[in-house]
């Protein structure tokens, strides 16, 4: 089986990860229509990234022009090494792709489309059966191996799908919109499959519209609208970007309330339940300060506690009037 | 492996597929052998008492005129049905898989055209059978039946080229199904059921010039012993134009083709 090898070891002095998939102002339109109006992206290996977004953002079509069904208008792309543009081939070696709809074979078996895979990946027949009974089982789809795939339930075509995807053993995996439609439950064992594959090694792109899911998986995020991406880093970079960290004092005593509310002239006041909700960044340098201007005010609170902003904060304030102006505004308040 | 060894496996594996699904689910593969059989027992029991006398015969004597227009129109129709295939795989998501493994890009058509020519000639001798059973005697000697074979089997290579190429320019696979509808119907406006000279004189100028004609008229030929005349270059000339066209067009279609 032709495989591509990695350009630099896995992970070098236990530091720097050699890149596993790199975009330099990626352009795509469909006639006026820019879907994808400049991305840059920088994956480390045996990483996984989010790409998240509203519907319409681009996602797709990022996804399709790395995994090589289209090619962009203009920038550049490396999968594993490869250059999609001239070296599709050696890209498609290297990837495994399962998209927004199952891609399965839905007249054949489950046996018999994972047999397929190792057929068309030149496996040989020995090797090609080890691998299917493995992913069978791996998948606990075993039982059913010999059913047809058109009477498989959702949750269970995704898994045959995954299955599918990871017969040649990828470096890469693209997985689009891999929970949307699935149940919860079916969503659970998705996100622990996705896990599993990092454990291995493995590279996994992600595009999902759940933030939730990026949160639970994605070491890092990138968030896309409009064809851009409007912000980057871990998902807690990310909810420190957004205004509307702060921490709350409630206090037993209306005096003591009082007083607080002298010393943080700036703070949102609770009358009903005696509680100052005071702005910051939720960093432990800021909660410090607080802190010691209570305590030089000889103030003491009955509790206290950090209200940092959730993703779903940072999606809406990012992605929110679906101009790239938002984030911009976002940053431009946080200085 | 070299390059030709990965295409000729690739194609293998995808035929083998094909086939599967073939066997799978005769149904579709049957009804198109029992459409040309349908139409052979109507032309000959219902119509042939009354073409028969025109054309100078009786019922008898019908079944040897009719036979070779009917393996035309059967295979022309057969091959059509690869079409709808196509356009199946190419709605569906696994499409995107081949597309994005490391394979031949030609072993997919390569794989439905042979897998199409394989069934359609399976039911060409379904017909051959069912029209022995009904009177159709042939003087044919075995290289006779062979070069017969092998006309059709051209015939069916050349129009599912053509087929799959509908099939990719099909969005749905409704508007898929209907387009071979006028391929079907070509023989019926040539000497596949009577002789081209008994038509009206406008259609009689389309007979003679379309390609179905000069097929009907080789097949005849080779079986039943009519004169072929230039009628059996004619019919492969025609076949290689039509297999070159088709493949040509369904090679850019594919290439060319995105995630629809």
């Amino acid at each position: 089986m032709p495989s591509s090898v990695m350009p630099t070891p896995r992970q070098r002095n236990g530091r720097q990860r050699p890149v596993a998939v790199s975009t330099a102002d990626l352009r795509k339109s469909y006639g006026d229509k820019t879907v994808l109006d400049g991305i840059d992206l920088r994956i480390p290996a045996g990483t996984v990234f989010a790409l998240l977004g509203p519907n319409g953002a681009g996602k797709t079509t990022t996804v399709q022009i790395l995994s090589t069904l289209i090619s962009a208008d203009g920038g550049q792309a490396q999968v594993a090494g490869h250059d999609v543009a001239t070296s599709p081939d050696g890209v498609r070696a290297a990837i495994g792709v399962t998209g927004q709809f199952a891609a399965l074979d839905d007249l054949l078996t489950a046996e018999e489309n994972l047999l397929l895979m190792a057929d068309l990946l030149r496996l040989g027949k020995r090797e090609g059966r080890k691998r299917a009974k493995e992913l069978l089982e791996r998948f606990d789809i075993a039982d059913v191996a010999h059913k047809r795939a058109a009477f498989f339930s959702g949750g269970m075509r995704r898994r045959l799908d995954i299955a599918m995807t990871l017969v040649g053993d990828p470096k890469v995996i693209f997985l689009d919109e891999p929970t949307t439609g699935l149940d919860p439950r079916s969503r659970r064992t998705m996100w622990e499959t996705v896990r599993s594959l990092v454990a291995g090694g493995v590279t996994v792109f992600l595009t999902t519209q759940y933030l939730e899911e990026a949160d639970q998986l994605a070491d890092r995020i990138a968030v896309l609208d409009g064809g851009r991406i409007v912000a980057e880093g871990t998902a807690d970079e990310l909810k420190a970007q957004i205004p509307g960290s702060h921490v709350r004092l409630r206090f037993t005593d209306p005096d003591e309330y009082e007083r607080a509310a002298a010393v943080f002239p700036g703070a949102v006041r609770g009358d009903e339940e005696l509680a100052l909700r005071v702005a910051g960044d939720g960093g432990l340098d800021a909660l410090r300060a607080l802190l010691d201007r209570l305590d030089a005010a000889g103030i003491r609170a009955a509790d206290f506690s950090v209200h940092t902003p959730d993703l779903d904060d940072v999606f809406l304030a990012l992605t929110g009037d679906g101009s790239t102006n938002t984030a911009l505004h976002v940053k431009e308040t946080l200085r | 492996m070299s390059t030709l060894t990965y295409a000729v496996h690739d194609s293998m594996t995808m035929l083998r597929r094909n086939l599967k699904h073939a066997i799978r689910y005769p149904s579709v593969g049957l009804g198109s052998a029992m459409m040309p059989i349908l139409m052979l027992l109507l032309f000959v029991y219902a119509f042939g008492d009354s073409i028969g006398a025109g054309m100078g015969g009786g019922r008898d004597a019908y079944p040897n005129y009719l036979t070779p227009g009917i393996l035309i129109m059967g295979v022309a129709a057969g091959s059509m049905s690869t079409s709808i295939a196509v356009c199946t795989d190419m709605t569906e998501g696994i499409i995107n898989r081949f597309r994005t493994m490391n394979i031949t890009r030609s072993s997919f058509m390569t794989g439905h055209v042979i897998g199409s020519v394989i069934q359609t000639m399976v039911s060409a001798v379904l017909v051959v059978g069912v029209a022995l059973a009904v009177g159709f005697r042939s003087g044919a000697t075995p290289l006779e039946w062979l070069a017969a074979a092998g006309l059709l089997a051209a015939i069916a290579f050349a129009v599912t080229w053509l087929s799959a190429a509908l099939g990719l320019i099909s969005k749905t696979v409704e508007s898929a199904s209907n387009k071979p509808l006028l391929v079907q119907f070509l023989p019926f406006l040539g000497s596949a059921f009577v002789p081209a000279q008994s038509m009206s004189p406008g259609l009689r100028w389309f007979a003679e010039y379309q390609p179905f004609t000069p097929m009907t008229e080789t097949l005849r030929g080779l079986l039943t012993g009519t004169a072929i005349g230039n009628d059996g270059w004619i019919s492969l000339a025609w076949c290689a134009g039509i297999a070159l066209v088709g493949y040509v067009w369904s090679r850019s279609l594919f290439n060319s083709g995105t995630t629809r």
